[in-house]
């Protein structure tokens, strides 16, 4: 591949990446990111290639990331010339025959899509691309369009814009997309000055949970002294059901990368560090693929896009800790010692990697930068609410119908994003409450379902935006047991440089399991409390001095439940082992048996057609009976 | 210079000097177990901690790192301060029981352990400030000890917890430890740490056992200075 020097030549290859996304042939693409992987898509994609290999068929396999609705995958995308583009969701080996013979028929019959697209969105390049030529084809009418379907109805994708819609292994379609245009309007239209000032005015703000203004941590960058200054891209993801970084990274590694060159112009950068968790293998790859595309274009490296212009980026794999995706940790980590925070009372972008000035910023910051570049601040500030320009992206997991990663304009009311795009609970159950930010964040209460999603309603309320994971918990959910779930964690994740996150967090694990133990004492709760303000004022790095926020936020809008643990020795949810107990209904059991059965301790008896008993001496409260029982007939008391 | 106020007090300073440095010059008593002149703050103990007040904002932070500023309002001893203090002590005292030196530090500040806290009987007296590990790397140059593991697991050790095999046997970790945790066995012509034994050299004059040979030939190597100028005691120099 020959190096991109002007705009014909990125016109050159967006021209062979539009060939290669919008086909003259049938082109059928497979989901392939972790979370289609993790549901069977390689199988899928195997199968695939093998079927077309066997019939001889004149068919483009390609790979791409992920949509989003993690629920329906594997996915699998069928694109015919001038025909809807069709997703099949779930799809098995088994099922792949069928949908060869659908596309070799040109007919929808018995395997029905989810959905349908009848255009691509080119956000950096503001126009839609229609798929469809002419009316719907008759047998596809039936077929939702993608804009109705409720999970995508209310999203809008900007950080994710391109994952699952462009094969991540092509840099061509990326910049068919746009790709590397905003690069090229920014080295060679825009001075370092313009472009900080472009991204002040649009107002975005940090994405990996602080918040603060990129713009202005750009213009702290490129005013602080030093000749040698690093940009730095945060991937060390690694709050419990979160995946949205994984997701770009894996889906659409060039938009990091465009953005984060950007970035290293505008402050005066020539060196630049993607830190990724090694336990994202395939963010890894296909990020490595990415920088070698780039180089090989001239997109990376010396005088990029023939302006004089000199940088490049490393991959930094981390090793499994949690703090590292603290700022300062991060970069020591980087540094290659064991990754530990230090106090920031002198800002890293003053002094921070090897001393140097340093500007961090995460994974969907860096993919948000290209399309603010292209469209400019004014679109971007029209999108999301006051103080809370764009989108962001959320990783929506727990008690939740639709599982999966959604991009929101900032300031939805929550309880669209729980009840419309995630389709509300399982199982008839009641909503109970939503954790927002990671384990340093809070739980919302039901009272709150209105809320406004943004950096400062959310921080308002006892909570945060963090990097944007939200579980869901519903009535069976025991919120003294979800504080000592995210405690437990951070026990385990706190690097112990630091008293009050070292010892502190491990004593309030040790009071919390004796609360749900059974073993609660009075005075419990208020030590707490008491404990939470010291880590809060006394703990080092951010991981620690937001360590007590589960414990905090439970508190606040859940003390019952801590008191009825404590005083009453009950759980209300049902969860906590020592505190509860199982029997039968005399009126509901109708001796079926099956209970009797399942029990793995045997400890149901019971004649045919008479109500059961437990022998509570031998019951361990694993709950196998109640879910076995179809008539509802064991009580958790 | 600038000139700031600390516990109602207006004081001057120099520019990139700490607060607690500052406080102590003006007599002001802030307890520390990770401080020591020798080498650099680390903000581990969290002993330290004062409240400031620079603008609007008013922030709990860690006096041996803060730099002084112009017109910041330093407290030393709000309930906030001492709340983090108290839970710092408290959480030491259930981690190292037997410290006598925590028990003293703790009885001057009025703080009574927590009876909630199940004391650790696995930890020794060793509350993890670092000042030995700091010792060894950045004044010694031995790099002999370092922390492993994270959260409460982490332990100060030779590599891999074996008997130490660039330790010298200077002591440096064993001086500097605040709670008498490491310990050091020395008899005239012998020292024990870190799983080894050394060998002391007697001095060529007054023939008194002043230093581990080890540490001797450490010093050579590093300095040039040859051994048999270094095999005489301070007193006898």
């Amino acid at each position: 591949m020959s190096k991109i020097n002007t705009l014909e030549d990125l016109n050159k290859a967006a021209k062979r990446g539009l060939e290669s996304i919008i086909p003259s042939k049938t082109k059928v693409m497979v989901g392939m990111a972790t979370s289609g992987i993790a549901s069977g898509a390689q199988e899928v994609y195997n199968a695939l290639a093998e079927e077309i290999k066997k019939r001889k068929l004149d068919i483009i396999l390609s790979k791409t990331g992920a949509m989003g609705m993690d629920c329906i995958e594997p996915l699998v995308d069928v694109l015919q010339p001038n025909k809807p583009r069709l997703a099949y969701s779930k799809v098995t080996a088994k099922k792949v025959p069928e949908i060869i013979d659908q596309i070799v028929k040109g007919a929808v019959n018995g395997n029905k899509p989810a959905y349908r697209m009848d255009e691509e969105e080119f956000i950096c390049l503001n126009e839609n691309k229609p798929y469809l030529k002419g009316p719907v084809p008759k047998d596809l009418e039936g077929i939702p369009k993608i804009g109705d379907v409720s999970f995508y109805k209310k999203q809008m994708k900007l950080a994710t814009r391109n994952c699952g819609m462009i094969n991540y292994e092509s840099i061509d379609e990326y910049i068919a997309k746009g790709g590397y245009f905003s690069l090229l309007k920014a080295l060679t239209k825009m001075q370092p000055d313009e472009i900080i000032d472009e991204v002040i005015a649009s107002g975005l703000r940090g994405r990996g949970g602080g918040g603060f203004q990129a713009g202005i941590k750009w213009q702290t960058c490129r005013r602080a002294h030093g000749d040698i200054k690093y940009v730095i891209c945060n991937g060390d993801e690694g709050d419990p059901g979160a995946y949205m970084d994984r997701s770009v990274m894996e889906g659409d590694p060039h938009s990091v990368i465009e953005g984060m060159i950007i970035g290293a112009y505008a402050i005066g950068s020539s060196q630049g560090f993607i830190y990724v968790r090694n336990e994202y293998p395939l963010a890894v790859a296909n990020l490595q693929r990415a920088l070698d595309q780039a180089r090989e274009y001239g997109l990376l490296g010396k005088n990029i896009l023939n302006t004089g212009f000199d940088f490049d980026l490393k991959i930094g794999k981390g090793a499994g800790a949690f703090v590292c995706g603290e700022s300062t940790a991060l970069m020591t980590s980087l540094e290659g010692k064991a990754g530990e925070p230090r106090a920031k009372y002198i800002h890293t972008v003053e002094h921070g990697l090897w001393d140097r000035p340093s500007n961090l910023n995460n994974v969907e910051t860096w993919a948000n930068v290209p399309a603010i570049i292209s469209r400019g601040a004014k679109w971007f500030s029209s999108i999301g609410c006051k103080n809370n320009s764009g989108t962001k992206v959320f990783c929506l997991v727990g008690k939740i119908n639709n599982i999966g990663m959604v991009e929101v304009p900032m300031g939805i009311p929550l309880k669209e994003i729980i009840y419309e795009i995630g389709g509300g609970i399982p199982g008839g159950k009641k909503y109970k409450a939503v954790q927002t930010g990671g384990p340093s964040g809070g739980c919302l209460p039901d009272s709150l379902i209105d809320i406004s999603v943004d950096f400062d309603s959310l921080w308002d309320a006892g909570s945060m935006m963090g990097s944007g994971g939200m579980i869901v918990m519903d009535e069976t959910t025991c919120m003294v047991d979800i504080a000592r779930y995210f405690i437990d964690f951070l026990e385990f994740e706190s690097c112990g440089k630091c008293v009050p996150c070292r010892e502190g967090v491990y004593r309030m694990n040790e009071i919390l399991n004796d609360i749900c133990d059974g073993k609660g004492k009075a005075g419990d709760v208020e030590l707490l409390e008491s404990m939470s303000q010291g880590i809060v004022d006394g703990a080092l790095c951010a991981l620690g001095s937001t360590a007590a926020n589960p414990v905090l936020s439970t508190l606040k809008y859940f003390r019952d439940e801590y008191v009825a643990h404590v005083r009453d020795k009950k759980c209300p949810a049902g969860v906590c082992k020592a505190l509860i107990r199982f029997s039968v209904s005399d009126e509901k059991c109708t001796g079926c048996g099956v209970c009797l059965k399942k029990c793995p301790t045997e400890c149901i008896s019971g004649e045919k057609k008479k109500t059961h008993v437990i022998d509570q001496t031998k019951c361990i409260k694993c709950g196998v009976c109640k879910e076995s029982c179809k008539f509802d007939a064991i009580i958790v008391e | 210079m600038v000139s700031f106020i600390i516990d109602g007090k207006k004081v001057e300073a120099e520019a990139g000097a700490n607060v607690l440095q500052v406080a102590r010059k003006y007599g002001i008593v802030i307890p520390t177990l990770c401080c020591h002149e020798s080498v650099a703050p680390s903000g581990a103990c969290r002993l330290c901690v004062v409240e400031v007040k620079k603008g609007k904002r008013t922030r709990i932070v860690t006096s041996c790192l803060y730099p002084v500023d112009e017109g910041i309002v330093v407290e030393t001893k709000t309930d906030r301060v001492l709340n983090v203090r108290r839970l710092v002590m408290q959480l030491l005292m259930a981690r190292c029981p037997e410290s006598e030196v925590l028990k003293d530090m703790a009885k001057e500040m009025g703080i009574e352990p927590q009876p909630a806290f199940h004391p650790d009987t696995d930890k020794g007296k060793c509350v993890l400030c670092r000042l030995c590990v700091k010792a060894c790397e950045d004044v010694v140059g031995a790099s002999a000890i370092g922390l492993s593991g994270r959260g409460k697991n982490k332990k100060v050790g030779a590599p891999f917890m074996e008997d130490s095999k660039t330790c010298i046997g200077c002591g440096a970790c064993a001086y500097i430890c605040p709670t008498e945790h490491i310990i050091m066995e020395s008899t005239d012509s012998k020292r024990k740490i870190w799983g080894r034994t050394f060998k002391m050299q007697p001095c060529d004059k007054c023939g008194r056992y002043f230093a581990p040979v080890d540490q001797l030939k450490f010093i050579s190597d590093k300095t040039g200075t040859p051994m048999t100028e270094l095999a005489v005691c301070m007193s006898c120099k």
